[in-house]
């Protein structure tokens, strides 16, 4: 349940998140190799060194759908349909592991946020990264 | 037994000698109480905790929070029995608290996201992996005596 002025908020953060898009997105995912190796076997047809190219790439595409959602909080189902179901479908990824990659991606706003990382901040993205996966792994079964 | 290499040791020792235990603790258990609103059910005692404003500003949150992350202090100086260590607070928060160890996760990963707002990009993924790795083994620990 987001109020009008924490999606407001999700927009904002997520407008300034595009232009480094890359940055953020590779940092997300380093994050989360490092700290859940778990997490990298659904990889093993990328190279998802440190800085590598595959991970950059990777790290945007993903960022830019997260903003895409944020600009459609209201039809998610819809904006994300095709993401969800080539998650189903395609990716097969064990539902937990949303959580883990939603786990790095506030930590990575938070380092580079600081301070501006509020609470209230913190519990909007959170809230919108629990939809935006929801509605990802919502074909699953 | 959770083993810890020399560099691991050393990454929590300084991740904690850097940590302002009087304001980290109260701003972590504050976004607990924000972000997950359910955890407040354990704090009924504590007075208003109805907005984000009112949870940053209230003085029992700040002082439990120290309190916390004092007990944690424990952890850091004793990395290798940790599970020892916490045998009795298990149990305290098992019997006498009732309260669900999935929420120990959810202020673990509160606290994580305090000190990465503090540190900025010092704490980088390697730090972030072994401090996480630190605050899964108080988290267990503490899930231990549950029955």
């Amino acid at each position: 349940m987001l109020s009008k002025t924490e999606k407001e908020l999700i927009v904002h953060i997520w407008e300034k998140m595009l232009p480094v898009a890359e940055d953020i997105g590779s940092e997300a995912l380093l994050r989360m190799f490092t700290t859940f190796p778990k997490t990298k076997t659904y990889f093993n047809h990328l190279d998802i060194s440190p800085g590598s190219q595959h991970l950059r790439c990777h790290g945007k595409k993903i960022i830019q759908a997260l903003a895409e959602g944020a600009r459609n909080i209201s039809t998610l189902t819809t904006t994300l349909a095709h993401l969800s179901r080539f998650h189903a479908y395609q990716l097969r990824i064990h539902p937990t592991n949303f959580k883990l990659f939603n786990h790095c991606i506030l930590v990575t706003l938070a380092c580079k946020m600081g301070d501006n990382f509020t609470p209230v901040a913190h519990a909007a993205i959170d809230k919108f990264l629990s939809a935006f996966s929801a509605v990802l792994a919502e074909k699953f079964r | 037994m959770v083993e810890w290499s020399a560099a691991e040791r050393k990454i929590v020792a300084d991740v904690w000698g850097k940590m302002s235990i009087d304001e980290i603790g109260p701003q972590a258990l504050a976004r607990l109480l924000i972000v997950y609103p359910w955890t407040q059910r354990y704090f009924g005692s504590f007075g208003n905790l109805s907005s984000a404003g009112s949870v940053l500003g209230n003085p029992k949150v700040s002082e439990h929070g120290k309190t916390v992350l004092g007990a944690l202090e424990k952890a850091v100086k004793n990395l290798d029995d940790i599970k020892g260590l916490y045998s009795k607070l298990s149990k305290l928060h098992c019997d006498k608290l009732n309260v669900d160890p999935d929420n120990f996760r959810l202020l673990a990963d509160c606290l994580s996201i305090v000190i990465a707002t503090k540190f900025g990009s010092a704490f980088n993924p390697e730090v972030q992996a072994t401090w996480q790795k630190f605050l899964c083994v108080v988290v267990a620990a503490l899930s231990s005596r549950y029955f």
